[in-house]
């Protein structure tokens, strides 16, 4: 085990996976002399050269076109957006092309492509710099989505991203890029896809929370326990696919369900989990599921405005007590 | 120059193309293909002559109006007609349909219902090549409508920046649907936008198979020296409508008339008895070889089986 940031994390797996697979390429916009602006893809220039490490001009939709391209032309690109904002402007060749195209063709292509990047609050970057994306992501069939919430996650998940053979959106939070933690030395370390953590365990309540709200939602966790509430926290990891049996186990036994996300809560990752726990384990439940996610309006530019947007901790621990009808 | 060889078989694909689409207007008529079908009549000699100088590993990507890359790519009538039609016999298993086909295997990197979709795409084979140090180059086909997107300037941009391998093959039918290119494109010839991004640019008239092959030849001579991208205008015009069940309100009669007349298959069989290149004999014959294959191939595609729809959920993703 290594102790190190979460965009080391991520910067070492992907420098680890290079070394062993010259498919592999990074592309992106700063991503070269500069190391990508959150640092993830530091050093790598001097280490794998300017032909695998490329800077892209900002011409999001075509660089990103350019790996689906490669990556059913036999490469495995990795591609950096920095931010998932970005992703709007790439959305004809995500979830047009990427997504279609080993559908469309009849099962005869694969897209090993690695669609990678940062989302949501925590530096004050205002609407088109804050806002987390993964539910249109989910939406669509054919892109798989991972939203790694510590160092080791990060590490694990994306090697099995970068060696799966389907296009992958990778959404990292800068508010996490700083976190340090215990990160495995195994170069083979892989968390794979679809399998949910159980952060803590817990018999009254069970929060299932992704991305910066893990931590939140552990928080919350233990704030409760002092009131003598017991909650089970989760973290899906992976959207697509979603590992909902381990949420419905989960809610089975504590028959009550809260789900917290940085992204907007109408429409959002939280609804889709809501509804499928509902369908399949409805006579279990003590109390409605409570979702929560960010107000729906434009993710405002004021610390003040933008706290009073997305959940917080005691948002989290009122939800909790709402379902216990306290 | 062309050899002969080169010359007959370009022939051959004109005609095949040709008659495979008149052979899906038909079936379109008798309901027997759904959707919508974008027909290749009067554009023939660009695809059969720029695919005419590629090899198997060499890459393309197509558009809607992809059926004639397909053929001249691909070489199976039956398997291009049974995609139209839905069929599992077809490239795409009838998950793809008129607008969608590929063949991986003969590098066909897609056709494209997105207009201008797939010219990233093409950048993205050619970027695979020169990553892996190949000499493969792509040709990124592509119409006067799709050098209006983005993805066109974006891409001309970055391929020219990194000299990738790939030539920008604009086939200039003069309609985006219904719209002429002097309502919406600033320029009357698409080659100079090569210009603005320090390419050689050209503007060929598309019906001749030897202009056509004289641009494609050189472009193709400059991806594998390394030297980069080449955009190639080709002046061309489409003799159907953008799809079965256009009204066709934008133009007159007489202008269809006026290029069929410029017809680039009966051209190119005039050069060449003109020319005594080939006999009319041997070219009746290919004709009727042609004829004969398309026949055959929609006679497949019409006994195929229908896809399983148990199976209507596979291949979303690789497994394994």
């Amino acid at each position: 085990m290594s102790k190190k940031t979460y965009a080391m994390a991520i910067r070492d797996c992907i420098a680890q996976e290079m070394r062993k697979d010259d498919k592999i390429f990074v592309m992106g916009e700063d991503i070269a002399e500069q190391g990508g602006i959150f640092g993830c893809t530091r050093d790598l220039l001097g280490e794998f050269g300017e032909n695998r490490i490329r800077n892209t001009p900002i011409s999001e939709n075509s660089f990103v076109g350019m790996g689906v391209g490669a990556a059913t032309a036999g490469m495995r690109p990795i591609v950096e957006l920095m931010y998932m904002d970005f992703a709007y402007l790439a959305m004809d060749q995500i979830l047009n092309q990427a997504a279609k195209i080993r559908y469309m063709f009849g099962g005869k292509a694969k897209v090993p492509l690695v669609i990678r990047g940062q989302q949501g609050i925590g530096r004050g970057n205002a609407g088109q710099h804050s806002q987390s994306v993964e539910a249109l992501f989910m939406h669509i069939p054919g892109v798989k989505v991972a939203l790694p919430s510590s160092p080791a996650d990060a590490a694990g998940l994306l090697r099995t991203a970068i060696r799966d053979d389907n296009p992958i959106m990778f959404f990292e939070h800068k508010a996490l890029y700083a976190t340090k933690g215990e990160v495995p030395d195994d170069e083979n370390f892989a968390i794979p896809f679809g399998q949910a953590n159980v952060l803590k365990k817990g018999t009254d309540a069970t929060i299932v929370a992704t991305l910066y709200y893990v931590d939140k939602a552990v928080k919350a966790a233990e704030a409760l326990e002092k009131e003598g509430i017991s909650c089970e926290v989760i973290d899906p990891r992976t959207i697509v696919p979603l590992d909902i049996d381990t949420i419905n186990d989960s809610v089975k036994k504590t028959g009550r369900l809260v789900i917290v996300h940085e992204a907007h809560k109408t429409g959002g990752v939280g609804a889709e989990i809501a509804s499928q726990v509902t369908e399949s384990v409805f006579k279990y439940l003590d109390a409605p599921p409570e979702r929560l996610g960010a107000k729906q309006c434009t993710l405002p530019f004021n610390l003040g405005l933008e706290n009073a947007v997305v959940p917080q901790i005691d948002d989290i621990i009122n939800a909790v007590k709402k379902t216990m009808y306290k | 120059m062309i050899k002969k060889e080169r010359l007959l078989w370009i022939y051959t694909k004109m005609n095949e193309i040709r008659k495979f689409e008149e052979k899906a207007w038909r079936l379109f008529e008798k309901n027997e293909l759904r959707g919508s079908v974008h027909l290749y009549i009067g554009e023939e000699a660009i695809a059969a002559t720029a695919i005419s100088l590629l090899r198997d590993e060499d890459y393309i990507t197509s558009t809607h109006r992809g059926h004639g890359h397909g053929i001249a790519k691909s070489d199976d009538l039956k398997r291009s007609m049974a995609e139209l039609m839905g069929k599992e016999t077809g490239f795409c298993k009838g998950r793809g349909g008129s607008m969608h086909i590929a063949d991986l295997e003969k590098g066909n990197l897609g056709a494209n219902a997105i207009v201008g979709g797939g010219i990233p795409i093409s950048c993205g084979g050619a970027l695979a090549a020169q990553l892996k140090g190949t000499d493969q180059v792509t040709l990124s086909f592509f119409g006067d409508g799709a050098s209006n997107q983005g993805t066109f300037h974006e891409s001309l941009n970055l391929a020219s920046v990194w000299k990738l391998p790939v030539i920008f093959i604009c086939e200039n039918n003069q309609f985006a649907i219904s719209v002429p290119t002097r309502q919406s494109t600033s320029v009357k010839d698409i080659g100079v936008r090569g210009k603005s991004y320090d390419m050689p640019g050209y503007t060929v008239d598309g019906n001749d198979v030897f202009a056509v092959n004289d641009a494609v030849e050189k472009a193709i001579k400059r991806a594998k020296k390394g030297d980069g991208p080449t955009l190639i205008e080709c002046k061309t015009y489409r003799w159907k409508g953008h799809w079965t069940g256009d009204p066709e309100v934008y133009r007159t009669r007489e202008e269809v008339s006026e290029w069929v007349a410029k017809c680039p298959i009966k051209r190119l069989r005039d050069h060449m008895i003109k020319e005594k290149i080939a006999t009319s004999k041997e070219l009746d014959a290919i004709e009727k070889a042609a004829d004969k294959a398309v026949d055959e191939a929609a006679e497949f595609a019409l006994s195929s089986p229908e896809p399983d729809t148990s199976r209507v959920l596979d291949d979303v993703f690789f497994e394994g």
